[in-house]
């Protein structure tokens, strides 16, 4: 039998997870940081500039020193894509496992994962269902993570709504801000799913969060500007830039459903892609 | 805009700040979270918590060194922050702001002091480690002894009523209904 440390495929996939985990927990994506840099400029609150330049002088100093730029290094969420001469075996999902406890020791990450009632850490991030793991066929075996804090996490909500309320969603959208406040750390980017089902629908609102924000279709920017017109704010201290972007994601549902969640990610937009080489 | 600087352990000083003024603070401060709150309440205060201020915050440690220790969720700690203050804490440092009750504990007692949430290397980077206690709470839970120097916040709730994450919370509210209904 071949020990999993002696497969390549094993040891380059686990490899390439913990390399994407220290990319995206010590740097932020460049068009988050654009839109950071962006917001700062147009805010006109004394409070709310000062607040956002703290955040980018954070962003700078972490690159710098290569240190996690928030101690909620998160849950490992990882989405994998899978070439058609890869097959899909519990190595992956092992190997995957393995590259988020050696990004915990080496990073190191923050552990955050316990048992749910007991409140156990097991120390290295992984658990029963973590890290979870999404799995797409792709050209190239690739390893992306998004490690998910929980501040914003906890703000985020699901509805299902009547098939005739289409035109309820961006009160929807907003409310869960108006709930949320100041507590997920905005300035937010707001991932949406609508349609799929329940626990789809939940998912596309997390993969919503993958997609560069450089741009918004005129239905996103709809929900963002609604989201704005609260003055939440940075840090929920007052201001104009309560979201950075609204992204949103969609499938087809049952002719008598309409899920919409809405996935809240703070200012921290983390995650990464690294391709798999062996 | 002026900032006052604070040292712990504080005392009356911060019953002349607002809501809105910005500070450095600088000294000793308690790391605190949710197990730490409860294991507080049941086994007492293993400070002294006179002039105490408390950080909402479960640090990334690595070889006696804190590398990451931005604020975390004030909020979670609504119900378990009463007996704090009751024993004499005067700060309480986080993010997202804290509940009606809190507001009214602080009034006359202390300040919330917002950190900007995330902002975790650069707050590391005004900071020592001076011990723990409760380690076995594991390393977001623990508490940890922290040194500040000029840690830069903005007061949130103040010792006399006001709290200006319930006011920009109220034009919120005001905002969606404008709009939605």
């Amino acid at each position: 039998m071949v020990l999993p440390e002696d497969d390549p495929l094993f040891r380059a996939l686990s490899a390439a997870t913990c390399r994407a985990f220290r990319e995206a927990v010590t740097t932020l994506p460049q068009d988050v940081v654009e839109a950071l840099r962006s917001a700062a400029m147009r805010e006109p609150s004394a409070l709310a500039k000062n607040e956002l330049k703290n955040i980018l002088d954070n962003i700078a100093i972490a690159e710098q020193r290569a240190l996690p730029l928030c101690q909620d290094t998160g849950v490992p969420v990882v989405y994998l894509t899978v070439p058609p001469h890869v097959p899909y075996t519990d190595t992956l999902i092992c190997a995957v496992g393995e590259g988020v406890r050696r990004a915990t020791r080496e990073i190191p990450l923050r552990p955050n994962v316990v048992s749910p009632l007991k409140r156990e850490n097991s120390g290295d991030n992984t658990g029963p269902g973590m890290p979870i793991v999404h799995v797409r066929p792709g050209s190239c075996l690739s390893v992306t993570v998004l490690p998910k804090g929980a501040g914003a996490e906890n703000m985020s909500r699901l509805a299902m709504l009547l098939p005739t309320e289409s035109e309820k969603i961006p009160r929807f959208v907003a409310e869960t801000m108006l709930i949320a406040g100041g507590r997920p750390c905005p300035p937010v980017i707001l991932g949406v799913g609508i349609g799929g089902t329940f626990d789809g629908c939940a998912a596309l609102a997390k993969e919503a969060l993958l997609l560069p924000i450089r741009t918004m279709d005129p239905f996103e920017q709809e929900l963002c500007d609604a989201v704005n017109a609260l003055g939440i704010g940075p840090m929920g201290l007052g201001g104009e830039t309560t979201a950075l972007a609204v992204k949103v994601r969609m499938a087809a549902c049952h002719t008598a459903s309409l899920p919409v969640a809405v996935n809240v990610q703070c200012w921290a937009a983390r995650h990464s892609t690294v391709e798999v080489t062996w | 805009m002026t900032r006052t600087t604070l040292t712990t352990p504080l005392g009356d000083e911060v019953l002349s700040l607002h809501a809105g003024d910005q500070v450095l603070l600088s000294g000793i401060v308690y790391t605190a979270r949710d197990e730490a709150h409860l294991m507080m309440k049941e086994r007492g205060i293993p400070f002294d918590p006179v002039g105490a201020a408390i950080y909402h915050c479960g640090p990334v440690i690595q070889d006696a060194r804190i590398l990451a220790a931005g604020p975390t969720t004030s909020a979670r700690l609504n119900a378990l922050t009463g007996f704090l203050l009751d024993r004499g804490v005067r700060a309480l440092i986080g993010k997202g702001g804290m509940g009606a009750e809190v507001a009214r504990d602080l009034i006359g007692r202390g300040v919330y002091l917002a950190c900007t949430g995330g902002c975790a290397v650069l707050a590391a980077s005004k900071m020592s480690l001076k011990g723990v206690y409760f380690e076995e709470l594991g390393m977001a839970e623990a508490i940890w002894i922290i040194e500040l120097d000029s840690l830069p916040l903005v007061v949130g709730i103040d010792s006399h009523g006001n709290d200006l994450f319930a006011d920009i919370a109220l034009g919120a509210n005001k905002q969606f209904h404008r709009k939605f209904t």
